[in-house]
This record gives C-alpha cells, structure tokens and sequence, in this order.
C-alpha cells in the first residue's frame, strides 16, 4: 500500500476526483458517466499532445513549436481537403502524420546534429512555422463550408459508444504506454533524461535518439492539426496560438520534470485531463471563462511545488549539510 | 638570502587581441546590423529619413528593456517567461488606479511596484523552493495574465492622464524619443553592472557552475532573486511605456513579449544555457530585430512573415558559426 501511494499518478488521480466531487457539488450533474465521457473527448487533443511533449521533456529537451506545428499541418490538411474533397479521411490523416513528421525531423535535426539547445531551436521554428501557415494559406481561412462533410464528421461518428475523436486518444494513450513501458527506445528516452552521460556509456546513441523523440512530436502535432481543424471547423493563422504552453503545463502538472528523466504516460494524461476538467467545469459552475487562465496557472505552480519535494537532487543535500557545519 | 619571487602582475582580464574583436559575436551583428541597413534603404525611400529611423526604434525599446535584465538572468542559467504577463498585470493595475482617480507619478510607481512584486514572487518560488524556474514561470505567466483577464475580462481601461503619454509617445530632443534614451542609459548601467563589477562577475560564475559558487562563498540564490527582481522591475517599466504609447490597457496587451525578448537575448550571443554572454550583443541584437521588422514593414510584408524572418535569423545565427567551427575543425584536422 505505501509503495502504491509513492506513485504520484495515484495522487493526482486523487485530486482529479476530489475536484471532480467539488464540481458536482455545485453542479450534480457534472460526475454523470455521459458527462465525463464529454470531458474526456473535449480533452482527447490535450492528452494526444501532452504525450507528444511528454516524450521530448523527459530527454531533457523541450519542443515549444508543437502548436505552430498543429496550425501548419491543420492548414495544410483543411486547404487540400477544400481543393480535392475526394481524398480519403485516412489518407489525409497520413499526409496529417508526414507533414508534422517532416517539422519535427527538422527540430531535431538542428538538434541532433547542430547541437542547438532544443529550446533555441523550437523558439525559431514556433514563429517560422506559424509564419509558413500564413505563407501556404495567403492569410486566407478555410471555413466550415468549405470543408467536405466526411472531414468534418469522421472524429465525430460513434463507435462503440465513443466518438472516433476518443478512440484516437486510446489508441495514441496504448501505443505510447506499450513503447514507454516495452520497448528499447522507451527506455533509452527514460535513461537520457535521467544521465545522459551515462547513457552514451551504455551504448544509447543520445543525439539519434533525440532525433526520434521530436520526429514523435513532430508527428503528433501533425495528427492533432487535422482533429483541431476539423473539430473547431476553422483552419486560420491564430489557430492555437500560444497552446504550446497550455501542453507544457499539462505535463508539468502530470509530474513530469522539466530537467528530464522521470514522467510516465499515466501522468501526462491525468495532466490533460486535470486541465480539461477545469476548462469544461468553469462554465456550468457560473465562474467566468476568464478565471481559467489564472486556475491553470496557479494548478502548474501548485504542482511544481508537490513534485520538486520528491525531486530534490542529491548535490543539494550534502550542500545543506556543508553548510550547517 | 632569501628569494623573493618578482611580483607578478596579474591583470583583472585577459587582454583581447584584435583577431578575437574581429571574429567575435558582436562583430558579426554588427555585420548582419549594417547588411539589414544597406538592403533597407535601398529597398524603401523611406527608410533613411531621421523621423522614420526614430519609429524604428520603437519597435524594440520595450522589449529591449526587459531583454537586458533577461540576459543577465539567462546568464546566471534561469529563465523568467512570465515577462509579458508582468506587463499586462502591471498595465490593468495602471488600469484601475487611473479608474480611481491617480496621477501620472503613481502610475508610474504602481507600475514599476507591481513588476517588482511579480519578480520576487517568481524569484522566491525558485529560490526558497528550488524549483526550476521554466516552470516556475510558465505557471505564473499563465496566473499574472490570468488575474488581468480576472479583472479585465473583455473590457478594456483608458483615460490615461495627458502627462502619462509623454513615456511612450514623448521625444527628450529632436528624433530622439524618451523610450530609445531609456532603453540606452539602460544598457549603459546593465553593461557596467555586468562587465565592470563583481556583482556581474559572480553572475557569470553562477551560470557556469552554481554548486562552485556556493561553496565559494558566493550567495547563489540571493543574487538569483534580485536578478528575478531586476527582471519584474524591468517589465514593470516596459508596462509603464507600452500603456502610455497605447493609451488603454486590454489583458492581451504584450502577448507574445517574451519570446521575442528571449530571442533578443539569444540572438545578442547569450548562451542558452548560462554562464556566457554580453549586453552589446543584447543591445546589438534589439537593434536588427528592430531593423528587420521596420525595413519590412515599409515594404508591406505582413508582421506574421516578419517572424519567419527572426525565427530563420534566430536559428541561421547560431547556426553557421557551429557550421563554420565543424568546416575548419574538419579542414586542419
């Protein structure tokens, strides 16, 4: 029992239900089971997201260009879906796949083989990316009506009783899980993050592997352009404009360290959620939209906080010792 | 007899040879500088008028401001994101002491006061709490903006007083505004502080190896929360000048600020990474963003592709000298 309280999944899973009940106080029918499975596709973009970022963040990298990615790719997608309404939805979410694939290979190509910090890298491509989007569209919008019926309805249609939209995010949730938990580039990611040093000793190829972590972005940003566009029927240039952070932050607030190495897939997913609980909760509880900003804010702070105290590094200890002495 | 050793003359820093001068960072923006110059003004007529140079420099004062406590943070290895959204809490304070009747020097103070307090706040969670300050900022910039949205909502607050516009709008001689002569007495003080004390010097030690530092005596986290002060402080007068050149204040006002400051600083040749870095190069690097988004923007080009130009100058500058080390290791090796 006291092994499974050290996870902090099963903490936040606690908050979650916590504030899930504070909700329902106020408005009952908020914990309704046809309720929470409303939140969980309205949060389905956040979490495919989160997990994107989770896989960079935890090789101590950081990729801020993932919403200007998902405007490009959106655009992209939205602009040949209304030129060539013919094309299949799944070809277009594969073209979605490889056009956020390529912006994430040149991430991490800078990366890889330039040795550029990630954070210089994808603070230049954020504003080039979104840039290119007005480039490729002439600043034009693509809206609802000129968007082909199946591109807007294939992530809304019913499955088993959840929307596609929500079988995407398990899908994305299981594949991650598997290649986190079973695989040798999931461990490889995890032992970077913790000692890079170390890890090119054991014979993990860092920079390779950094590579791959922000084509994994890269092409998750791609996939999670094509549901925005087609979930808000709007494909512009201001599309998720600054979202790069609210990603950040769900992972931050799953516990995943910004100095790389300790996260897991279950976090970045509760983290999500956390803030799409927030996101649905404030409007049928009569708080103003406007208070949404400054919950999130004061929920990544909070979090910070609750997980440094299990991050504290060695070195800082023996320092506080030395100076007691 | 005894052997006294001649004393030796250690001087306080290395001299530099012109051949470093030359090839230094600053050098190539200057180079960039002039080259952005040459192809303005043979681009538009209207770029080499005085009256157009000085709206130039509007462009980046501001930003520019905060960017210079910024690279002293980036140098001592932490980030504050949370710039911009100092200046729009600082802004909607301005906002509502106006509503309740204040005059221009108590805005003034209320702005510098609120940056100042915002700086700490962040500067105590990293420092008391050992948090990493990324975060640290992303969640306050997120909860300063979020109480200006808080008190703001969709609304907007104006009827600034007429003396409060001489910040942003008002000219000390001739061309030259009270934003840019800010901007420059600034840079003077933070290039002194930084190269000329030893209040800079420990900076630079800071952000190459923390953990020497305080075993060295050197208060780390003392001189890392005044710099998160600095920081606020900074931001409290670059909202002070945004309010008075705009005139209103919306909760958005400086959306976006710090990223670009960030790449200013970046862009000036500080390491990213801490410990390395100079104000000419911050100051050096305000002046070509300024330069690149004014020059096209009397060319019509829309300011969303302007920013393909910085985020390509960003990533082109740091780039080619690593291309360039990798070509000549590569050529005498």
């Amino acid at each position: 029992m006291k092994s499974f309280l050290k996870y902090r999944e099963i903490w936040l899973l606690a908050g979650i239900v916590v504030l899930i009940g504070l909700i329902s106080t106020r408005f009952p029918g908020f914990a309704d089971p046809a309720n929470l499975r409303q939140v969980f596709n309205d949060t389905s973009i956040l979490m495919i997201l989160a997990l994107g970022q989770m896989v960079v963040i935890l090789t101590r990298s950081i990729d801020l260009s993932m919403a200007s990615n998902l405007c490009f790719t959106g655009m992209v997608v939205a602009m040949l879906n209304a030129a060539h309404p013919a094309i299949p939805i799944p070809v277009l979410i594969v073209i979605a796949l490889l056009v956020g694939l390529v912006l994430g290979a040149i991430n991490g190509f800078l990366v890889w083989r330039l040795n550029i910090p990630s954070i210089v890298v994808t603070l230049g491509t954020l504003t080039i990316y979104r840039g290119a989007t007005f480039v490729v569209s002439g600043g034009a919008w693509v809206n609802a009506d000129q968007m082909s019926p199946d591109f807007i309805n294939f992530q809304r249609a019913a499955f088993l009783g959840l929307p596609v939209l929500s079988w995407i995010a398990i899908i994305v949730i299981a594949l991650f899980f598997l290649v986190m938990t079973r695989t040798q580039i999931g461990r490889s990611i995890h032992a970077i993050g913790v000692n890079p040093t170390a890890s090119v000793y054991a014979g993990i190829d860092v920079g390779r592997t950094k590579f791959i972590v922000f084509c994994i972005s890269g092409m998750i940003g791609g996939l999670a352009g094509y549901l925005w566009i087609s979930r808000y029927v709007i494909a512009s240039v201001e599309v998720a404009n600054g979202y790069e952070l609210n990603i950040i932050a769900a992972c931050v607030i799953g516990g995943i360290s910004i100095a790389g190495g300790i996260g897991s897939v279950g976090g970045a997913v509760l983290g999500a959620l956390f803030l799409g609980i927030i996101s649905n909760a404030l409007p049928v509880i009569n708080i103003s939209p406007f208070w949404q900003m400054a919950i999130s804010g004061s929920a990544i702070i909070l979090a910070v906080v609750l997980n440094a105290r299990g991050e504290r590094r060695q070195g800082r200890i023996i320092l506080r010792k030395a100076e007691a002495a | 007899m005894t052997d006294t050793p001649a004393p030796r003359h250690i001087p306080d820093r290395l001299d530099k040879p012109l051949a470093t001068a030359i090839f230094s960072w600053e050098a190539l923006l200057v180079v960039i500088a002039i080259l952005i110059f040459a192809v303005n003004s043979f681009a538009s007529p209207y770029f080499l008028d005085p009256w157009s140079l000085s709206d130039l420099t509007f462009n980046f004062t501001e930003k520019g401001l905060i960017a210079l406590a910024m690279a002293l943070l980036i140098i001592s290895g932490e980030i504050d994101l949370s710039v911009a959204a100092i200046v729009a809490l600082a802004s909607t304070m301005m906002g509502m002491a106006v509503q309740a009747g204040a005059g221009t020097p108590v805005l003034v103070a209320i702005g510098i006061v609120v940056g100042l307090g915002c700086g700490a706040f962040n500067g105590l969670l990293v420092t008391r709490l050992g948090l990493p300050s990324i975060v640290v900022t992303i969640g306050t910039m997120s909860l300063f903006r979020g109480i200006a949205f808080i008190i703001l909502g969709d609304q907007a607050y104006k009827g600034y007083p007429e003396s409060f516009a001489f910040f942003g709008q008002g000219y000390v001689w001739w061309v030259f505004s009270f934003e840019l002569a800010l901007f420059l007495v600034a840079a003077v003080i933070y290039w002194f502080v930084l190269h000329r004390t030893s209040f800079g010097r420990r900076v630079f030690a800071i952000g190459n190896n923390p953990v020497a530092c305080q075993f060295s005596g050197v208060r780390v986290d003392r001189i890392k929360f005044i710099l998160f002060c600095l920081t606020g402080l900074m931001s409290g007068i670059a909202s002070v000048l945004i309010t008075s050149r705009l005139g209103s204040t919306r909760p958005s006002i400086a959306q976006g600020y710090e990223l670009e400051a960030i790449t200013m600083v970046v862009l000036g040749g500080v390491s990213i990474l801490g410990g390395a870095g100079s104000i000419l190069g911050v100051v050096l690097a305000a002046f070509i963003m300024g330069l690149v988004t004014f020059g096209l923007g009397l060319l019509n080009v829309p300011g969303i592709v302007m920013s393909i130009f910085i985020g390509l100058l960003l990533i082109i500058v740091i780039a080619l000298p690593i291309i360039w080390r990798r070509l000549s290791v590569g050529r005498f090796a």
